[in-house]
This record gives C-alpha cells, structure tokens and sequence, in this order.
C-alpha cells in the first residue's frame, strides 16, 4: 500500500470509487474549514481521520465555558485559548500525516484571499450571517464549491454549492436573519457537520449526489430529514446575470 | 381548505412547541392570515409592515421556493404541504 501510515485508511479504500486513487486524491488536497465551533470541530475530526492532507482553520475567538457542550475538539483546559490553536492540538495527535494551518482571526473581505487562496473546497461551518455572505461571495467569485451548514436548537441545515451552477446562499435567502443568542444542543451541529464532511469527501472523490440545488433540513426533535428544492435566482446580486 | 404547515424551530414556540400545524387558506397569503388569528405573532415575524415576505423567510409549496411561484398569492390545493424556512445564523451572533 502506498504512502506511509495508509493502513489507518485501509477500511474505506475498501469502498467502491475509493482505492489508493481516492486515497491519493484526499492526500493532495486542501480543505478551508471555516469557524471551529459546533459544526467545524466535527467536520475538522473527521475530514483529519479520512486522511484529507491540508486543512486551513479560520476562527476569531478562544474557548468560552459556554461551547463545551458540542465544540468537541475544546476542552475545559483549553478555556481562553484560541480555538484554532486548541484544534490544532488534538487533530495533530489524532492523525499526524496531516498538515494543518491555524489562522486565528476574523474574516474580512480584505483577509479572504490570503487565507482561502489556496484551499480546493471551502466549508462554512460559521455562526454568524454577515461572515457567511462574505464567504459565499468569495466562493462564488473564485468558483469554490462551498459546503453550508446552519444549525438552531435541534434544528440543522445543508447544502453543496457549486458557483453558477447550483444556487448559491444568496438566492435562497436575501438577506439574514436578526441577531440573537440561539439554543443549541451539541448533537445537531454533530449531525449537520456529518452530512457537510460526507459532501466533501464526495466532491474530493468525484463519487455519488452531493446536495445539489437541494437544501436539507435536519428536525432532531422529530427525527426526521426533509429536502426542498432550491435554484438560482437570476437577479441574485451575487450570482445572477447568467 | 385545509392544508399541513411545517414550523420551523426558530418560531415553534408561537405554536405551543408545534411542528406542523394545519391551516385553511386558498392562497400562501391566506394561511398566513389565518395562522395569525389562531397563533398571534405569527404574521409579524413573517411579514414586513407591508405585509410582504420578510427577506429572510422562505415559504415552500411542495418543496417549490413561493418566490420562484406566485408568492404570497401562489394558489394551493388540497394535498399541498407548506414548508416555512427562515434563515439561521447558527450560532451566537455578537
């Protein structure tokens, strides 16, 4: 088997569409997750565990008390300690082929380039909207496929946007939501950041149905997974004039 | 004519913890109204003053985007299923 220390990724070489092939294409890769928090640790876990060979991670903000119920790579040792610097930490020990780069700042219009430059696939896995529609445009701009994922109380969202050929955030919703301190229990961004992982993996292999112009609503309480249909809007200021 | 609406978290607690409500109407527009009546509030975080769709706030008819159909005028029939969807920030908003 090719590369040193393969045989942790023995099991989904396995799967058919995989191989050493899907194996190398994950390895030459490079992954900007962007907020590590509910939905970012997750994605980060296991996008680390499958073996993807570069991740960027953007946050801001260290570890609060108040993310430990479902920010999964922090720890009550970590509190006050920047988050991407507390990921880093467990990501490295949990699989050290990786190479991952930390950037602890907030997102800007006049940040993005530098620090997404180079990433193939970019995941929001963010906790506010403005910063969200910075890093649609930015996607849409630079023809990045962007992997969404939104959560609120039980209740989680996911779409694949690929520019200009699916719907991008901007045509499904013009603008955002007030602000506010939302509930939150751990196992919904967990769920969500399960299908936006799986989306990547997918779209890094070239295999199955992404979440195509399909935007899915996760409903912990009831249990059940619900897809409506969305497409682009041909006046969307982001995307639109086609 | 009644048809089923699915609530969204975000707003679940106007509808005593519901997550689907039946709701008679021939138009988007209509149930609304009629939601309002029996769960006051409802309209106000739906609707601007005008009494347009917020632009944050999806409705769906059978998966269909109301935007891409008539809006809030968009007829309904009897087996239709309503989806509202408003945008989520996902986390802590400073």
């Amino acid at each position: 088997m090719q590369g040193h220390g393969w045989l942790r990724y023995h099991r989904q070489m396995l799967l058919k569409g995989w191989g050493e092939e899907g194996q190398r294409k994950l390895s030459n890769a490079h992954v900007a997750i962007v907020g590590v928090g509910g939905l970012g640790c997750p994605v980060a876990l296991y996008l680390t565990a499958a073996g993807v060979g570069t991740l960027t991670l953007v946050d801001a903000d260290a570890v609060e008390e108040t993310n430990l119920n479902r920010q999964i790579l922090h720890w009550q040792k970590d509190i006050g300690k920047p988050k991407v610097q507390s990921a880093v930490e467990k990501l490295l020990q949990f699989n050290p082929n990786v190479k991952i780069f930390p950037v602890h700042g907030q997102l800007k219009d006049e940040t993005i380039e530098k620090w997404l430059r180079d990433a193939n696939i970019i995941v929001d896995a963010l906790d506010n909207f403005p910063t969200r529609l910075i890093l649609n445009r930015y996607a849409v701009r630079t023809r990045k496929p962007l992997v969404h994922g939104a959560i609120y109380g039980w209740e989680g969202r996911a779409t694949t946007i690929l520019p200009y050929k699916t719907a991008c955030l901007t045509c499904v919703f013009e603008e955002g939501p007030p602000p506010g301190v939302f509930p939150v229990v751990g196992t919904t961004p967990g769920t969500i950041a399960m299908i936006q992982a799986t989306e990547v993996l997918k779209l890094l292999l070239g295999i199955g149905q992404p979440l195509l112009n399909r935007y899915l609503i996760y409903d912990g309480l009831m249990m059940t997974f619900h897809t409506v249909k969305i497409r682009r809007r041909p006046n969307c200021p982001v995307c639109g004039k086609f | 004519m009644a048809v089923k609406v699915r609530i969204p978290f975000a707003i679940q607690s106007l509808f005593d913890g519901a997550t689907e409500v039946e709701a008679e109407g021939r138009t988007v527009r209509e149930i609304i109204d009629d939601l309002e009546k029996r769960y006051p509030g409802v309209k106000q975080r739906l609707c601007d003053d005008d009494g347009e769709l917020r632009r944050f706030v999806n409705i769906f008819v059978n998966d269909q985007d109301i935007r891409s159909l008539k809006g809030l005028e968009t007829e309904l029939s009897e087996k239709d299923e309503i989806a509202i969807i408003p945008a989520i920030a996902g986390g802590v908003v400073r």
